[in-house]
């Protein structure tokens, strides 16, 4: 500033067709900001991992790997976990309260349990599929109290293990246990008592087909029984499906629907875990 | 690279600024500023003002961690964020309007670069001395003990400084009396001390070191500043058609051509940018006005009028080169852009206000679940579900009755609950499960879907909120 001239800006000197260029110069710590940078840049190439190799790349002397952080991540939920996670697993899920912190803890680690396992046959959402229940109704196979539930998750249905929950429908047509026209007509019986459209006629002599051959399972009028895992037909709630074709081909050729052991897969908090979401969809008892 | 004296040079070291002491009519309202702006920061944080046994009584309080913020009597929630963007919108409308209507007045006055630096130099002035003992101890080159004990002072005191400045800044963030203790015992959370270090740091760097230089090339704000500013603006200003030409006054010796200004300098010295206001506007410049008191000083020494640097419009300059006298500052200010700055403001202000007053106590957001849209359940009738966030602002824990309007068909349930109520916390949200169940083969359970109005009635003061959703039914 002290060189220069009153109402005059320094140029460069530099002169193009009568074009001056001004000169305003960075001020000085720009560059030492600048060289200070690339000081810290090979300092931080060398700490941390930074070369690409031909195979890899240079790990850094602090050997930092982001792969190990999300380990060292996860393993400090699992830490920050455990103590819930035994209390969960030692629990008696049907004492406990409702809000609680070990319930909240329950439904959240439930859901993702469920989305993880449970949500490809009985969708995201929890309402299931043709074959594969909704467990968001308040209709159930083999009982819809928590424990019920935690122990239909921990067994499965069906299945090679022991404890599973076991049950099979006779194949009344395939294998001849009734005759054709019999088949036709507890068909009908099955739509009356389930509030379909029916045939008099035909659900008149039904209903003797259906006490002499399915009400040992279904009951006699036609409820189901839960010790048996066999369905309620009087609701109006289907597995397969609630129209005249649909219930002759369960007739025919029986059905027998499986549901792993998840107690061989999941750890006995998850399962209570799971047992205690499902049960606060909608249905539980 | 030979250097010669005509080669350019191709960075710029800093020159160091010696402002001199100066009193006058804006220094006294610097000062004010000064006083007003630090104590509100400094105090704020330890004013209390209860809001009964579950919340905080820190009057303003910025609660990261639940997520509030406290004014005294106004507790915003996150949902609520419109009312901060609000006021950001009535602070930048603000700044427009006095930038419009007085140029750089929060560069000059109100900056917290500004009053920090301001404090810095005061300090740097009561140890050091003043310009003159300050461009004295800057050039001797030795370094005896009394430059290191004065140096060494200084920046102790600005850490100090710096110190308090960090520490009141966390104070803001949790309940202050409980943050100081822990801070001292050593037992404050991580987050606060390096917080505090952070700004410790910025502030002794940014007030003791960098300062003008902060505003010169780090601050887009002047850069901005600019589009807001006019020919009416008012502006620093020199009035060199009465100061030019410009000579040293000799006793006994009046040159009936010399203009006011005697060259004394002042107007440099006490500069904080380091600038000559007589070269005319300069970027630098962030119109402090120090330059205005100082030269009237003079004047009044001189026994000339005061104001040949003044707060000027540059529109005047013509009239009064003219010899005419300068409009009133009024009718500079008063033009339709300050008016419209000034209307846009107060929009702005009352809609907040206004929607500060309409605001309820409790609210809901609901979500149906469209996965599935509907369930059958065993009799035949159709149920729906809906994700409820229910929030209860007040202080204490209330019972929330949810209920549907729409049809008759329609019954409400809660998840987990035997009736319709639902326990909110104090000063809560709650996520609830609620089923609307439809009578088989009534018309919301036949239909595709029918509009319905859900309800949330606080039981102990009846006081209700609603929300249109939608039912889905199973359709023909």
């Amino acid at each position: 500033m002290s060189n220069k001239d009153k109402n005059e800006v320094e140029t460069t000197g530099h002169s193009w067709d009568g074009i001056e260029e001004y000169n305003n110069p960075l001020p000085r710590w720009w560059l030492w900001t600048f060289y200070l940078c690339i000081v810290w840049a090979i300092g931080y190439s060398i700490a941390y991992p930074a070369w690409p190799l031909v195979k890899g790349a240079t790990t850094g002397l602090l050997g930092y790997s982001t792969r190990a952080e999300v380990a060292a991540d996860i393993q400090s939920f699992d830490d920050m976990n455990a103590a819930v996670e035994a209390e969960l697993a030692a629990a008696d899920i049907t004492q406990i309260e409702p809000n609680s912190p070990l319930y909240d803890y329950a439904t959240n680690a439930g859901a993702a349990v469920f989305r993880a396992n449970c949500s490809q046959c009985h969708g995201s959402g929890a309402a299931g599929n043709v074959g594969y229940p909704n467990l968001l109704d308040n209709d159930w196979l083999w009982g819809g109290s928590i424990d019920e539930i935690a122990y239909t998750i921990k067994h499965g249905i069906r299945n090679e293990t022991d404890d599973a929950h076991y049950s099979e429908m006779p194949r009344f047509g395939a294998d001849e246990l009734l005759e054709p026209e019999q088949i036709d007509q507890v068909v009908e019986f099955v739509l009356q008592i389930s509030g379909s459209e029916f045939d008099t006629t035909l659900s008149s002599q039904g209903a003797v087909v259906f006490e002499e051959n399915c009400s040992s399972c279904h009951a006699e009028d036609g409820t189901g029984d839960r010790d048996q895992g066999a369905p309620n037909l009087a609701d109006a709630i289907w597995l397969y499906g609630g129209d005249r074709e649909t219930i002759h081909e369960t007739v025919t050729n029986a059905r027998f629907g499986v549901m792993p052991a998840w107690g061989k897969r999941l750890s006995e908090a998850e399962v209570n875990a799971a047992a205690i979401y499902v049960h606060t969809r909608g249905g539980g008892e | 690279m030979s250097s010669t004296d005509n080669t350019p040079k191709l960075y710029k070291a800093r020159e160091p600024i010696f402002p001199r002491r100066v009193s006058g009519v804006f220094r006294n309202l610097k000062w004010i500023i000064m006083i007003l702006t630090l104590g509100v920061y400094y105090v704020s944080p330890w004013l209390r003002f209860d809001r009964g046994p579950k919340l905080p009584d820190q009057a303003i309080l910025v609660d990261m961690a639940n997520r509030r913020f406290f004014f005294f009597w106004i507790e915003i929630w996150p949902h609520e964020f419109y009312f901060i963007a609000g006021l950001l919108i009535m602070a930048g409308l603000g700044l427009f309007l006095f930038t419009s209507a007085a140029g750089r007045v929060w560069c000059g006055y109100a900056c917290p670069q500004t009053v920090w630096t301001d404090l810095y130099i005061l300090v740097e002035r009561w140890i050091e001395g003043d310009r003159n003992a300050r461009l004295r101890l800057h050039r001797q080159k030795k370094l005896d003990l009394r430059k290191v004990r004065l140096r060494l002072t200084k920046w102790f005191v600005w850490l100090l400084i710096g110190l308090a400045t960090g520490g009141a800044w966390v104070f803001y963030f949790t309940d202050a009396p409980t943050l100081l203790v822990d801070l001292v015992t050593g037992n404050a959370h991580p987050v606060a001390y390096g917080t505090m270090a952070v700004l410790t740091a910025t502030t002794f760097f940014f007030g003791g070191f960098a300062r003008e230089q902060i505003c010169i090339y780090a601050c887009p704000w002047p850069r901005i500043q600019a589009a807001m500013m006019d020919e009416d603006t008012l502006v620093v200003g020199y009035r060199h058609w009465r100061g030019e030409p410009r000579g040293k006054l000799r006793k006994g010796e009046i040159d009936p051509n010399q203009g006011d200004c005697i060259d004394c300098m002042a107007c440099v010295n006490v500069c904080p940018v380091g600038i000559d206001i007589r070269d005319g506007q300069q970027l630098e410049c962030i119109t402090c006005a120090l330059c205005i008191d100082a030269c009237d000083e003079v004047m009044d020494k001189i026994g000339k009028p005061r104001g040949l640097i003044d707060y000027m419009a540059l529109k005047d300059e013509p009239m009064e080169i003219a010899g005419q006298p300068p409009r009133p500052i009024w009718k500079h200010i008063l033009r339709p852009r300050t008016l419209m700055y000034t209307a846009l403001w107060s929009a702005v202000g009352f809609g907040l206000v206004f929607a500060l007053f309409i605001r309820s106590d409790i609210d809901m957001t609901v979500a149906p679940v469209r996965n599935p849209t509907y369930v059958t359940l065993s009799d035949g009738s159709i149920r729906n579900i809906y994700d409820v966030r229910l929030r209860n602002k007040l202080g204490d824990d209330r019972p929330f009755q949810m209920s549907v309007s729409g049809s008759d068909a329609l019954s409400v349930e809660i998840e987990g609950g035997a009736d319709q109520t639902v326990i909110v916390p104090a000063d809560g949200t709650k996520l609830q499960r609620v089923y609307v169940v439809a009578l088989p083969k009534s018309v919301p359970a036949t239909s595709d879907r029918t509009p319905i109005t859900m309800w949330v009635t606080d039981t102990t003061n009846n006081e209700r909120a609603s929300v249109g959703t939608v039912f889905n039914g199973k359709g023909k």
